[in-house]
């Protein structure tokens, strides 16, 4: 596309035909704020907050859906553009809790910064009526304070046209405009998933994750309670953002140092978990090619998916693989195999997932979920708690030396990291089964074509002489996408992985919450992905199969995949649920 | 914020029907949502979630979204009207006419606020904007009929008469 | 319907059909003629005339407004053009047997002012109708609008076979540029750029929007013109679509409406079976059709990214522009929008010519404008006049001026968008430069007239109480800006202001001009901007003197019984709802003014004058 001449405050710029004034300003060095501005899913121009001049116009205009064009004069640092926001700034506190200090988001809000920035000095400048709203915590995962939602629809625009879910949205009109679900029903009763991709969108603290903290720190205060801490894979490359590391770096050893700090009994790795599931669910896609089981297999790794299927497709369900998910496997081996190793008790066991993911905490408290007869997992922290946990205990994160997980179970292979990211369970699946499927040791491990950010990737591997179709998919606008073509008869594939949020597990709705500042301009899933891809590489075992924790699990106890036992401890089931 | 009706749902298999029907007959269209709220705004006198649910299934919408769309335009209404639905203009026209006096009179006769119902489901009453009888101002309608160039004590001949029909 | 030969030939039919009737009558079946009972004088009429025996010899129409709704219900009988007024169904009974069978018309049922001793005078000569220009009401009042005939008997579709006969999409649109029509929507956008934008606009599908969701208070230009002559706008609309290179259509049209939705739903219906909608029109190659939609109840749907957003049954919330909706409109495609009264236009502007049009009105402001006269006014109603007629011939000569003595106050026009025009600006030009001028606007055509009873605070506060219930509640400054300025307003009129809101209405009322998303925010300001403008004084009476000179605002009023006057009637003391008067009989009562509601009751009902409000 051609280039335009425009001048920002008065300095002209070359910049790409067609792309919006935030966008030129981007190349041009200028941040211009924004609240409710996400590229490509709200674009909609409703927070005022990012008004420029240009000149020629009557009014300010927004410069996130307005284009650029030859010969434009943007001016984004006068006195009447400051003047405005902060008026916009002060329109916004008037119908807000502004309760800073006692909200999850105090130092992180964007609307905190922008004020801020914007020298906002009188908070009650245009104090009125306000309409009060219950807050509502009746979701396992989150809760959402409509008295400090801001009305941007960053979480609609989440909610609906990422993950196709579509259970909150604006009611009513004009001053009692509020987000909610359908009849403002509670958020516990209709079908949310579960995934957090709304918490990470919002600018405020309006919605969060229900906090585990708590618990946490009671358990390991519990003298009489052995805890254990296992990380998912995808925390390692994220959990750095919580202590200003760049996006996408590995801090697995730091993280393991600070869990141990933090006084966990033992640390362990979701990644065997991973590797566990890897095993049976080879072994279960395999049984059902071979015998002519229900096909497409789908992959049951990511609650909210899981949850997204119950609700809106019930008839697929037995096409989802019966497997536990690798947190609950990890969870139930612990409370079993661990358990019995070590004498304890497994009601004296107390098991903590660290996920990128919100939905783990409805997962936990799922039927079918508790292997020893105790819950396969007790809490589930998200990234951005664990973070919150290693502040408070005043750990030094960035000084930490590098430290190993705990064994047995926390030894794996490269495969079971790659989990963490869309396409990556469809890897390892493929690199355990293609090996069983020959009998022969395989000398590729990487399967390039279901790797990347893309929303769905399909590919084609001949194993064996047998054509199989695969389909990765992540983001459950798209999983609806592929499920429809399936149901229609349009597409045919064998195997297919799902993963709720966009990208799989490093950009999950448990992850660190960066600005739309940063969301909007840099490529988070990719960068995240980069770091367990990177590991894999490093790992001298690739395959889970070859992990030999996992073959001392199955010698030892298990027997092989597939078992009654294996099935017993680590498959679970699944429950039809309404779709409103 | 729900102004969501206690009053349990009567829908008959009839209204069902006819729903059925306005669905398959929009269902094809581009913006087919809001034709088929108002046939069933139509068909049930208002929109409760049973309604909202056969029509978010029947056009495979979300059910949010049909309940943003009810809650956003004023004609929607989530709870039954009464036997006899009253409403005020409160148009300019009307308003430079004294029929914010008459509203608020209807308010204390009926004891009910803009909006509501008697407990006996006889009368509800709201305000409206022009009906464009501007010319009879100040107006209000009770169904059908037009009351015009009203003062405050037409208001409680108005009721009476009513109150006497069954 | 094949070509323009057959439109001429019924045209001949109607018009000889129409003249073989010894009267043809006809009875306004406009919303406000409805309202106060045209349809019983129709049943009645038809009635008389059977029992008469002259139900044959007879034609009634039952047509659209003839604007004068205050004196509805309306008949005229032709061929004398007798107007009968505020008619009765017991007056029918005598129409029929002295006019319709005697020839004598009943001079006490017909509008005084055509009576001057015994003699009888063209209505048309009325103060009310001589200064009107009836163009884009040219029908209403005069066809059935649910006779497709009769709008082609008036030359109906006839513009439509001149534009697929003999001219280019392009010479349609220099017709329209060198008439200078501009949008009658509000904003004043030259309609014929509107066209070349979409016209131009790269797309395979494209589509012809009508903006039927008339929405200000107290106006009803567009719902007369649907009602009456709604073929002219579906005619306009083929124009369109042949011009810019759509086939699809759509009339966005109030649920509100009911008589509208009726006669546009017969007339689509009769356009269909006529061939002049659907394929190959007029064996032209062009195909066209169009559909209804109704609006909910929602004020912001007037403006048309909202509108459009509502047609493919979404919230409707506006979006930003760029892209306009000529590029990216309904469905993504571009899209054309005009209200009602721009497209009943254009059909006579093609025939007539652009001179014909350009003619009339002023440098900047051409033809005629349709208004609808409202509030303290004698003539309520709806009138057309060329652009350029002062707000004096308005008021004082159309509109008969204001009732029961009172003094003209102000104006208002452009509804909750527009402004508020004082007594001193009376001589203003009604056009769309002037009225921007003095910080109004022309808005789609309310007029409402204030008298000095009408309080301008309460009147700025009513306004926003509209907007504020009409915002769709997307962005910041309207959402919550309007709702700001609506309680500063309520601060002031309640006795609580101070003289720092009047600073703070201002800038507040900039702001949300400045950065509000739609036109709706950008111009919600306007009447507080207005009033604020012309009657500061008031504002400042209401925050310094705690008193509220037009005694509308009732925490500064305060009711006293004047003991000179006051004969200890009792009569106040019984009317009082809370027992706020008090006093012996035959002795001066007096008012617990802790007590008070201010209803007014007491003094309503005293005869002599004892009572006064301060």
């Amino acid at each position: 596309m051609a280039d335009v001449n425009i001048k920002f405050n008065g300095i002209p710029y070359s910049v790409p035909e067609g792309i919006t004034i935030i966008e030129a300003a981007r190349l041009v060095g200028v941040n211009i704020p924004t609240l409710c501005y996400l590229k490509d899913i709200n674009e909609i121009g409703a927070c005022r907050i990012c008004v420029v001049e240009v000149v020629g116009q009557r009014n300010l205009v927004a410069s996130c859906v307005y284009p650029v064009s030859d010969g434009m004069e943007i001016i984004t640092n006068s006195e009447r553009v400051f003047n405005s926001r902060k008026h916009n700034l002060q329109l916004i506190l008037s119908t807000h809790d502004n309760r800073c200090l006692a909200c999850v988001q105090n130092g992180h809000c964007e609307l905190q910064k922008i004020c801020r920035d914007f020298g906002v000095d009188d908070v009650n400048m245009f104090d009125g009526e306000i309409n009060h709203y219950e807050i509502d915590d009746s979701a396992e995962h989150m809760y959402r304070d409509n008295n400090k939602c801001i009305l941007c629809r960053r979480c609609v625009a989440a909610c609906e046209k990422v993950q196709g879910v579509s259970v909150i949205g604006p009611n009513e009109r004009g001053f009692n405009t509020h987000i909610g679900c359908a009849f403002d029903q509670p958020l516990g009763d209709v079908a949310c998933v579960g995934c957090g991709q709304c918490i990470v969108v919002c600018p405020t603290g309006a919605i969060s994750e229900k906090d585990h903290t708590k618990r946490v720190w009671d358990a390991i205060q519990d003298p009489t309670k052995h805890v254990i801490v296992q990380t998912a894979p995808a925390i390692r490359a994220t959990i750095g953002e919580m202590f200003d590391y760049p996006i996408g770096t590995n801090v697995e050893g730091k993280m393991v140092s600070a869990l141990r700090r933090l006084g966990f009994d033992k640390i362990f790795d979701t990644n065997f978990g991973a590797d566990a599931t890897i095993m049976e669910e080879a072994n279960e896609f395999i049984e059902r090619l071979q015998n002519g089981g229900t096909l497409p297999m789908i992959t049951s790794c990511s609650p909210g998916w899981v949850k997204f299927c119950e609700h809106n497709y019930p008839e697929m369900i037995p096409n989802l693989s019966s497997c536990k998910s690798p947190m609950q496997m990890l969870g139930a081996i612990i409370k079993t195999w661990y358990a019995e190793q070590n004498n304890i008790d497994p009601k004296d066991i107390f098991v903590v997932g660290v996920m990128p993911c919100t939905a783990k905490k409805f997962e936990i408290g799922r039927p079918d979920q508790s292997a020893s007869g105790y819950p396969d997992v007790d809490a589930v922290l998200t990234t951005r708690e664990l973070g919150h946990m290693i502040s408070r205990a005043g750990i030094d994160f960035r000084n930490l030396p590098d430290e190993d997980f705990d064994n047995p179970l926390g030894e794996s292979s490269g495969a079971g990291t790659i989990f963490g990211a869309t396409g990556g369970v469809m890897e390892a699946a493929l690199r355990t089964a293609a090996e069983r499927i020959t009998g022969k040791q395989a000398s590729e491990v990487d399967f390039m074509e279901v790797r990347g950010t893309e929303g769905i990737k399909e590919a084609t591997y001949n194993i064996g002489g047998v054509e199989l179709n695969v389909c990765v998919c992540s983001g459950l606008a798209n999983a609806r996408k592929v499920l429809d073509a399936v149901k229609n008869g349009e597409k045919k594939y064998h195997f297919i992985e799902v993963m709720a949020c966009p990208g799989g597990c490093i950009n999950g709705g448990g992850q660190p919450v960066q600005p739309s500042a940063v969301r909007n301009f840099v490529d988070l899933k990719s960068l995240r992905a980069m770091a367990l891809y990177s590991e894999d590489m490093r790992k001298s075992i690739r395959k889970s199969h070859e992990n030999p924790a996992i073959q001392k699990l199955y010698t030892t106890y298990l027997g092989s995949p597939g078992s009654s036992k294996a099935h017993r401890i680590l498959h679970t089931s699944y429950v039809e649920r309404d779709k409103f | 914020m729900s102004n969501c009706s206690c009053i349990p749902f009567k829908g008959t298999k009839e209204q069902q029907k006819k729903l059925e029907a306005a669905i398959e007959k929009y269902k094809d269209q581009s913006g087919a949502l809001m034709p088929v709220m108002q046939a069933a705004q139509d068909i049930y006198g208002y929109l409760p979630i049973e309604v909202q649910k056969m029509i978010a299934s029947g056009l495979n919408v979300p059910l949010e979204q049909v309940y943003g769309i009810s809650t956003f335009y004023a004609q929607f209404s989530l709870s039954p009207k009464g036997k006899y639905a009253i409403s005020v203009c409160l148009g300019t026209a009307c308003y430079v006419k004294g029929s914010g006096k008459i509203f608020e009179r209807l308010k204390t006769v009926l004891g009910i606020d803009d909006g509501g119902c008697t407990p006996d489901g006889k009368f509800s009453l709201e305000s409206c904007r022009c009906i464009g009888a501007c010319g009879l101002a100040p107006v209000l309608t009770v169904n059908e009929e037009v009351y015009g160039r009203l003062t405050e004590d037409d208001v409680d001949k108005i009721i009476e008469k009513y109150k006497a029909l069954d | 319907m094949k070509n323009v030969a057959e439109l001429i030939k019924i045209k001949e039919e109607t018009l000889k059909n129409m003249k073989s009737y010894k009267y043809n009558i006809r009875v306004c079946g406009g919303t406000g003629c409805t309202s106060s009972g045209s349809m019983k004088i129709i049943d009645e009429l038809e009635a008389q005339l059977e029992k008469a025996g002259i139900r044959d010899e007879v034609n009634i129409v039952q047509t659209g407004c003839f604007g004068l709704c205050a004196l509805g219900p309306i008949m005229i009988v032709y061929p004398d053009g007798y107007f009968y007024s505020r008619l009765e169904p017991e007056h029918i009974e005598e129409i029929v047997k002295e006019h319709l069978v005697g020839g004598k018309p009943v001079l006490k049922y017909l509008y005084a002012e055509t009576v001057n001793d015994g003699e009888i005078s063209a209505y048309t000569d009325t103060v009310f109708y001589r200064h009107q220009h009836r163009s884009a009401l040219r029908n209403c009042g005069v066809i059935s609008p649910a006779s497709i005939e009769q709008y082609i008997a008036m030359d109906g579709y006839m513009a439509l076979a001149k534009v697929l006969d003999e001219m280019t999409p392009n010479e349609v649109i220099s017709t329209l540029e060198k008439s200078g029509l501009r949008g009658r929507g509000g904003g004043g956008f030259p309609t014929a750029r509107k066209w070349v934008f979409t016209k131009n606009a790269k797309g395979d599908k494209k589509y012809v929007c009508c903006n039927a969701d008339e929405g200000d208070p107290g106006a009803f230009m567009d719902r007369s013109v649907l009602e009456g002559d709604p073929h002219s706008v579906i005619e306009a609309m083929l124009i369109a679509g042949y011009t810019v290179g759509a086939d699809e259509g759509y009339i966005y049209v109030r649920a509100e409406y009911p008589i509208a939705v009726e006669h546009l739903t017969t007339a689509i219906k009769q356009a269909r079976e006529y061939g002049l909608l659907g394929k190959n029109i007029l064996n032209s190659g062009f195909d066209f059709d169009l559909d209804l939609r109704l609006g909910a109840g929602a004020f912001v749907c007037g403006e048309e990214t909202a509108l459009m957003r509502s047609i493919e049954g979404k919230r409707g919330e506006p979006i930003p522009r760029p892209p306009f909706p000529a590029i990216k409109g309904l469905m993504g495609k571009p899209t054309l929008e005009n209200n009602v009264e721009t497209f009943a236009n254009i059909p006579q502007i093609i025939l007539n010519g652009a001179d014909w049009f350009s003619s009339m009105g002023t440098e900047d402001s051409k033809g005629t404008k349709v208004f609808a006269l409202g509030g303290k006014i004698n003539h309520t109603g709806l009138i057309e006049v060329p652009m350029g007629t002062t707000l004096r011939q308005v008021i004082e000569e159309i509109g008969g001026g204001i009732p029961n003595g009172k003094k003209f106050k102000a104006a208002q026009t452009g509804g909750p968008s527009g402004g508020c025009i004082p007594a001193s600006l009376i001589d203003t030009k009604i056009d769309y430069k002037s009225l921007t001028d003095i910080g109004s606007m022309m808005g789609s055509g309310g007029l409402i007239v204030m008298d000095e009873d009408t309080c301008m605070v309460d009147m700025a506060k009513f306004f926003l109480e509209f907007t504020i219930a009409e915002s769709c509640g997307k962005c910041t400054p309207c959402r919550i800006g309007t709702k700001r300025l609506y309680e500063i307003l309520e601060k002031i009129t309640s006795g609580r202001g101070e003289i720092e809101d009047l600073d703070r209405l201002e800038e507040l009322a900039s702001h949300i001009k400045e950065i509000s998303l739609c036109g709706l925010g950008q111009t919600a300001p306007n009447p507080v901007l207005s009033t604020l403008r012309y009657f500061r004084d008031e504002y400042e009476a209401h925050i310094l003197e705690k008193r509220c000179p037009a005694g509308v605002c009732k925490a500064l009023l305060s009711y006293e019984i004047d003991a000179d006057k006051c004969r200890g009637c009792t009569l106040c003391a019984r009317k009082c709802p809370v027992g706020a008067i008090s006093g012996e009989v035959k002795k001066p009562h007096t008012i617990d003014k802790s007590k008070c509601i201010k209803c007014g009751a007491c003094m309503e009902g005293c005869k002599f004058g004892a009572i006064s409000k301060k």
